[in-house]
């Protein structure tokens, strides 16, 4: 009884938060990594791109929702997320041609991208401003638990709860299921094929008549389907304003270094280790612990191996070793 | 431009001052930051302030019959030497008696701790809220008619006590305003006896909150202070606490108090209370209703009349207008035993000091001083039921 208490109260507090989050980053990450691979630039807008993604499903969810259409119990927002890709993709292939095809005509170095790629990021940041506004929007509808903390308590006759919010299932379930397609499509099909080919040797991939403008095209697609993804997923869980998704950049980018840089396995694992190491290293074991050992050695501090003050140090520590030990990341990307 | 053509204003403003000085005049400096982060208060500020000094002019009761003018000094809210520097000029070069201000918390203690110590002069603040200040060696000279946050944690320690809760988690935005008023109520609950199981800091817009409620979940608590902002890092931790179910109840600053927060999180906010500053005085209506061209009801106008009110009376108690010898009776003025004084009794105030009566000035904001002498702060308890704000009592 008592070891079941300690596991789900580590559950409830540790390790759905983190899976949760994990799976946001992760799908972020993968959409930073195709990007480099592909372009081979960090793209500093993918932040805003995920914000913009999220802004058109929500528009659509509003529409749906005036309209009266729902998928009750699942958010209405699940319906309209593919209208809001299709926005996406049409912002991201707009500011390709407008943007990066003038300088990849220039065989520009990748620094240079960089910039231009914040650039985008603050047009973006404005327009989705302009049109949605700086303030939290709520889109979620529907059931909001799959389970709530009282309900579970009830249920077992335990003293800890653990709550699932119906977001965190779907996070994980959409999450899962990108994931699979993403790699089916890069391991089976002849374009993923030929994508791969392109981002290990652009020269050789060229020569043996793989067309480039498509590569590009498909790898932009590709990322804005995945920005939409997570960015929904991200306000559908917490909740949409702007100015977080700018926030989300960082830890998007720690993941895909942490993994590798190129290497879409790498992202998922790099979201998966910033997020449980956020959570896991900050967390206060006093109750934890208190359900383990006899009484006698209940421990007096709150057992806390860093003030939470530290959360986004934990991520840059691992970061900052990583780099130092293993500059490829952890699944042998590109060196950054 | 319109910078510019402000600092114009005030220096033809000062000029004109000074050359209508006549010698049996009192002048009184405001020091207020006329241009930089808070330009958009400070003016109704200032019009508060000389409101309370034509008033007394009206009255022509002031130490028999003085007339009081106004100085007009920038503090830029947030530049130290340039509101030294004006200080300096509002005591030397126009030689005022008493100093209204400064705004800011920040250049009110450089203009404390440079200028009037060194000169004697009496400042009394409207609106630095800073408990830093409340320790700050003054000589008697500076006080505020604005409380101090290490007030509102005291405030905030008997909503709390009054409903019986002993044991609290306390999360704060990672600023000097969190920290500031963290730190006060901590002191102030623990030293009532209560219990604060964790103090830790929240950073505003982040991504994820889950570590912050895990970390406070652990530690444990009845209810949950939480010292942010209604649209920052504050709903966020409510959010993540009542979705694990750490915790189902929350302790609202006024930072956290406004309608948009009970709207945004649903009915599962009700029960949760807290405190923003608020009076039921009859002072502030009056100001509001006297005031002529500006709005009476914008933020620390009311402080900004009951501040230079309370320099007025003071000098009429002590029948000087030096600063030395008046410093020593504002807390008199201020505080009972004596008539209560509204805004628009000034005359009457006037009066009775000068026929040796005593007063007790109430003003627009409620004033008592307290402590090192700053306002003792008027709260209003209020409790969310229903989905709405609502009122519990004034504290």
């Amino acid at each position: 009884m008592e070891i079941l208490n300690a596991f789900v109260l580590l559950s409830n507090f540790v390790l759905i938060p983190a899976i949760s989050y994990g799976s946001q980053l992760a799908l972020g990450a993968l959409g930073v990594t195709i990007i480099y691979g592909i372009l081979r630039f960090s793209n500093f807008a993918h932040g805003d791109t995920m914000a913009f993604g999220a802004m058109f499903t929500i528009l659509f969810t509003w529409l749906f929702q005036s309209w009266g259409i729902s998928i009750a119990p699942l958010p209405t927002a699940l319906l309209a997320l593919p209208f809001g890709i299709i926005a996406c993709i049409g912002m991201v292939l707009g500011t390709d041609r407008l943007v990066y095809r003038f300088y990849r005509k220039q065989k520009a170095a990748p620094v240079i991208y960089l910039i231009a790629s914040m650039g985008v990021m603050f047009i973006t940041n404005g327009i989705i401003r302009f049109i949605i506004g700086p303030n939290d929007q709520k889109f979620q509808d529907g059931e909001r638990f799959i389970i709530k903390a009282r309900t579970f308590k009830e249920m077992t006759g335990l003293a800890e709860g653990m709550s699932i919010k119906v977001s965190q299932g779907i996070t994980v379930v959409t999450t899962v299921i990108a994931v699979i397609i993403l790699f089916w499509f890069l391991n089976k099909t002849r374009t993923g094929k030929s994508m791969r080919a392109y981002s290990d040797n652009e020269d050789l991939a060229l020569l043996s008549g793989i067309n480039p403008d498509k590569v590009v095209m498909v790898a932009w697609i590709i990322c804005a389907i995945l920005a939409t993804i997570a960015g929904s997923l991200y306000g559908l869980d917490k909740s949409f304003k702007p100015f977080t998704y700018l926030q989300l950049l960082l830890p998007i980018f720690a993941a895909a270094i942490v993994g590798g840089l190129g290497s879409p396995i790498g992202a998922i694992a790099g979201g998966f280790v910033i997020a449980f190491s956020e959570i896991m290293v900050t967390y206060a074991y006093k109750k934890f612990l208190k359900y383990l050992v006899p009484e006698s050695w209940e421990p007096e501090s709150l057992v806390q191996l860093l003030s939470t003050d530290y959360k986004f140090a934990v991520s840059f520590l691992i970061l900052l070793l990583v780099l130092l030990f293993r500059p490829t990341g952890i699944f042998a990307g590109k060196s950054v | 431009m319109k910078k510019l053509l402000l600092a114009t204003a005030a220096t033809v403003a000062l000029a004109g001052g000074a050359f209508a000085d006549g010698h049996s005049g009192v002048k009184l400096g405001i020091i207020f930051g006329f241009t930089g982060p808070i330009e958009s208060l400070t003016p109704p500020m200032a019009a508060g302030a000389e409101q309370a000094m034509a008033e007394v002019t009206a009255s022509g009761k002031l130490l028999g019959g003085k007339a009081v003018s106004s100085v007009r000094a920038d503090s830029t809210c947030v530049d130290s030497a340039a509101a030294t520097a004006a200080a300096e000029r509002l005591i030397t070069s126009d030689k005022v008696s008493g100093i209204i201000g400064a705004d800011c918390s920040g250049v009110t203690t450089a203009v404390l701790t440079n200028v009037a110590l060194a000169n004697g002069m009496v400042m009394i603040s409207p609106s630095a809220t800073s408990p830093a200040l409340s320790t700050v060696e003054d000589n008697g000279l500076f006080f505020r008619t604005a409380p101090s946050d290490a007030r509102q944690g005291t405030v905030m320690t008997s909503v709390i006590m009054d409903r019986g809760i002993k044991e609290v988690a306390l999360t704060y935005t990672n600023n000097d305003y969190g920290k500031g008023l963290a730190d006060a109520f901590q002191s102030a609950f623990e030293a009532a006896g209560g219990k604060v199981t964790i103090s830790t800091a929240h950073e505003d817009g982040k991504a994820d909150y889950s570590a912050e409620v895990g970390a406070l979940a652990a530690a444990g608590g009845e209810v949950l202070v939480v010292a942010g902002y209604l649209d920052q890092g504050g709903k966020g931790i409510i959010e993540g606490s009542l979705d694990s179910g750490a915790f189902d109840t929350f302790v609202l600053p006024d930072g956290m108090v406004g309608d948009s927060l009970p709207v945004a999180i649903g009915s599962d906010l009700n029960g949760s209370f807290g405190q923003v500053p608020g009076t039921d005085s009859p002072g502030a209506a009056k100001l509001i209703e006297a005031a002529d061209g500006y709005d009476g009801s914008a933020p620390f106008v009311a402080e900004s009349y009951d501040a230079a009110a309370l320099i007025m009376l003071a000098m009429q108690a002590a029948g000087s207008d030096k600063p030395a010898d008046y410093k020593g009776k504002v807390f008199d003025v201020a505080n009972a035993p004596g008539e209560k004084i509204y805004p628009g009794d000034l005359g009457k105030a006037l009066e009775i000091l000068a026929a040796g009566g005593e007063i007790d000035y109430v003003g627009a904001s409620n004033v008592e001083l307290v402590g090192a002498g700053e306002s003792a702060g008027n709260y209003r308890e209020i409790e969310i039921s229903g989905g709405k704000l609502t009122t519990v009592k004034y504290r």
